[in-house]
């Protein structure tokens, strides 16, 4: 087993993160490859301190101490994460049930790389926030689901696993409360769809990742059979702060019906991308341009993706749009995962689209047919446009498979395509016409695909 | 149809009747079979121990062929039939060898703003081999384009043999990157 060494990329911080404005709730440290440890999370970062709170208080009150915070899943539906515990059935006089919880650590969504960055600097925020989760549900057995590529940080966090298990907060009778936790890593293999909640099952117990049919939920039938809640890397490693300041202390961040800080993770043409742990509902220009330096190429921004790749595409009437899950929803996309992905005036929208819908295509798990069919047929007729043998009719083609896909398929990765796809094609529809008459991008700044040598 | 034909993905699923390469390794070492028993006892149902099996497996054989496969349904006495099932859905079980060296180019959205076009085929000018065609000659070099990574903000990003990422790779860290696999600077493949 290997502790990483070599320094990372990334960008964590700006000016002013860490003070009351700007409060450092997930980012604690990071940068810094010597802050994983469990003595460094105690004793500079206020480490397991919610955790001894939580273990104090009944499981029901941690539940209500979790609603009142108002937290919303920061994995992409935006669901209110006390609310879900809450669906938890409760054990009877006749029935005693086994509970699982479940974390969502697949981290696939394009654009996206905030729990990558609680992995490799806070291990232990998040094995905080699983004691309190778990605690508050009375599962016994958490298991954190890691996609494959991240090797060296299933490494860590099984590090990071034992040295608690040393200390005493996990195991048999955590702290002299009574409560048992072990908390297992289950490594992925490679496939999107796996973060998906239920595919994201059926990964766990060795089958293809493929959702389920819902109903039944996971809180009723998730993992073997029993009561399954799961959530997000990031929406677990917050509960831990919660239950340190109080419900009602963290839901006086960000706006009344959206509260905290959630990481924001800005790539793409922009000056300074990285990781912006900002209150949720700052307006995105203000983070484009006060925060994070506007463009990188000093041409204009075309378009923004504001939620992940899944998400409808912003254009500039939209920039000013403050980013929490209602507003962004309002302003025709989705806050999902926080994957900020910024595209300049120079980028081709008939590249970008056919560079998405081709990601979609290929992760598309193929239970159903209009998610199947519909994504590689939207991927081949986005492929004879981008090279030039577009006809006037592929327009309305596609704008009419859409409705086809859309709210008609097993999972959201149906719906994922044809936000970024109608968004697009609406907002850019010239370039797309430009393309069809003129047989070639209307601009090409960058190439974003390789083999494709058309023009 | 006359319009061209998007290209496949370089992790290609198996065409209907495709044979899979032979591994020089038939059956797992008793260590390895030992070594599944015990991850499949920790879950409540052995089934569950696939997808941890299929990595060992990749580990041993090198890569996931039938070989491996049927492997991974002996120790764990589950049909062979799911293993396949399982090992052709998840991309990270190859089918066929890799190189030595195996070179992983992010070339989604975020990545491809920032150059992975140009990055994928400069990895395979530099190592002579096409993305998803194989090993190189010598055995030392194969390449395959994958989906997003997770390091969007420091792309294009590439990963070698599933050690910690390359980020923010632009031609001279390439040669750099090139020069480590050659001292042995990453982790063996699969290990
Ligand atoms: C196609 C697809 C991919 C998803 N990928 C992820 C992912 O990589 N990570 C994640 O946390 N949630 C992902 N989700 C969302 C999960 O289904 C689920 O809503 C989330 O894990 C719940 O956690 P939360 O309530 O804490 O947000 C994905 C959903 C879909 C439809
Ligand atoms: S929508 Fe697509 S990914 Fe989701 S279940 Fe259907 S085929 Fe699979
Ligand atoms: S797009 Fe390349 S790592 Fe996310």
């Amino acid at each position: 087993m290997a502790i990483r060494t070599k320094p990372d990329h990334q960008r964590y911080t700006f000016e002013g993160f860490g003070s009351a404005k700007y409060p450092n709730l997930m980012l604690r440290g990071a940068g810094d490859l010597n802050n994983w440890p469990l003595a460094v999370y105690e004793s500079k970062h206020e480490g397991y301190a919610g955790m001894r709170k939580a273990l104090q208080m009944e499981p029901g009150a941690v539940i209500e101490d979790v609603k009142t915070s108002g937290i919303r899943g920061r994995g992409g539906a935006g669901f209110p994460a006390g609310l879900k515990w809450s669906f938890m059935p409760k054990d009877t006089a006749e029935r005693k049930f086994t509970r699982y919880l479940v974390i969502n650590a697949d981290e696939g969504e394009p654009g996206t790389f905030k729990d990558r960055a609680i992995l490799e600097y806070n291990p232990h925020q998040l094995i905080e926030g699983c004691i309190i989760a778990a605690y508050a549900m009375q599962a016994n057995t958490c298991y954190v689901y890691i996609r494959g590529e991240f090797l060296w940080l299933i490494e860590k966090l099984e590090a990071a696993i034992e040295e608690a298990k040393a200390k005493g907060y996990l195991g048999k009778d955590i702290l002299g409360s009574g409560f048992d936790l072990e908390i297992l890593v289950h490594r992925g293999a490679g496939a999107y769809i796996c973060g998906e909640e239920t595919a994201l099952l059926n990964s766990l117990e060795g089958r293809r990742g493929e959702p389920r049919v819902k109903p039944p939920f996971p809180a009723a039938k998730g993992v073997f059979g029993a009561p399954t809640t799961i959530n997000n890397v990031e929406t677990i490693a917050a509960v831990a702060p919660i239950l340190r300041m109080g419900g009602a202390e963290y839901a006086k961040l960000g706006t009344p019906k959206n509260t905290g800080t959630r990481v924001f993770c800005l790539s793409g043409h922009i000056k300074r991308p990285g990781l912006y742990e900002l209150p949720l509902g700052v307006p995105l220009d203000f983070i484009l341009n006060d925060l994070a330096g506007g463009s990188s190429t000093g041409k204009k921004i075309k378009a923004v993706i504001p939620g992940g790749a899944s998400a409808p595409v912003f254009s500039e009437k939209e920039f000013s749009t403050p980013m929490d899950f209602d507003a962004v929803r309002n302003a025709g996309s989705m806050a999902g995962s926080g994957g900020v992905i910024v595209l300049d005036e120079d980028t081709c929208m008939v590249q970008a689209c056919l560079r998405l819908i081709r990601f979609y295509a290929h992760e598309s798990c193929g239970q159903c047919t209009p998610c199947r069919e519909g994504c590689n047929w939207m991927e081949m007729i986005l492929h004879r446009i981008e090279h030039g043998q577009g006809r006037t009719e592929d327009l309305d083609l596609l704008a009419s498979m859409t409705p086809n896909i859309a709210g008609k398929t097993l999972c959201a990765l149906g719906d994922a395509a044809c936000g970024p796809m109608d968004s697009i094609l609406q907002k850019f529809r010239h370039e797309f016409v430009h393309h069809i008459e003129h047989k070639t991008c209307m601009v090409s700044g960058h190439r974003l695909l390789a083999h494709v040598g058309a023009h | 149809m006359n319009h061209p034909q998007p290209p496949e993905t370089s992790d290609k699923p198996l065409a209907t009747g495709e044979r899979l390469p032979k591994t020089e390794l038939k059956d797992f070492g008793p260590e390895a079979v030992k070594e599944i028993l015990a991850i499949a006892a920790k879950y409540p149902d052995k089934l569950a121990a696939t997808l941890p099996a299929l990595h060992i497996a990749q580990r041993d054989f090198g890569f996931v062929g039938l070989d491996a496969m049927k492997a991974v349904a002996k120790a764990l006495s589950i049909p062979e039939g799911h293993v396949f099932g399982v090992a052709s859905f998840y991309s990270m079980y190859q089918k066929h060898p890799v190189g030595r060296h195996h070179i992983q180019v992010c070339t989604n959205i975020s990545c491809a703003l920032r150059g992975a076009a140009k990055l994928l085929e400069k990895v395979s000018e530099r190592t002579g081999v096409e993305p998803g065609a194989g090993p190189s000659a010598d055995g030392e070099w194969s390449v395959e384009e994958v989906e997003c990574l997770a390091s969007c903000g420091s792309g294009p990003c590439l990963q070698v043999n599933h050690d910690i990422y390359d980020e923010d790779v632009d031609e001279a860290k390439l040669e750099s990157i090139l020069e480590g696999c050659k001292r042995g600077e990453y982790r063996a493949w699969a290990k």
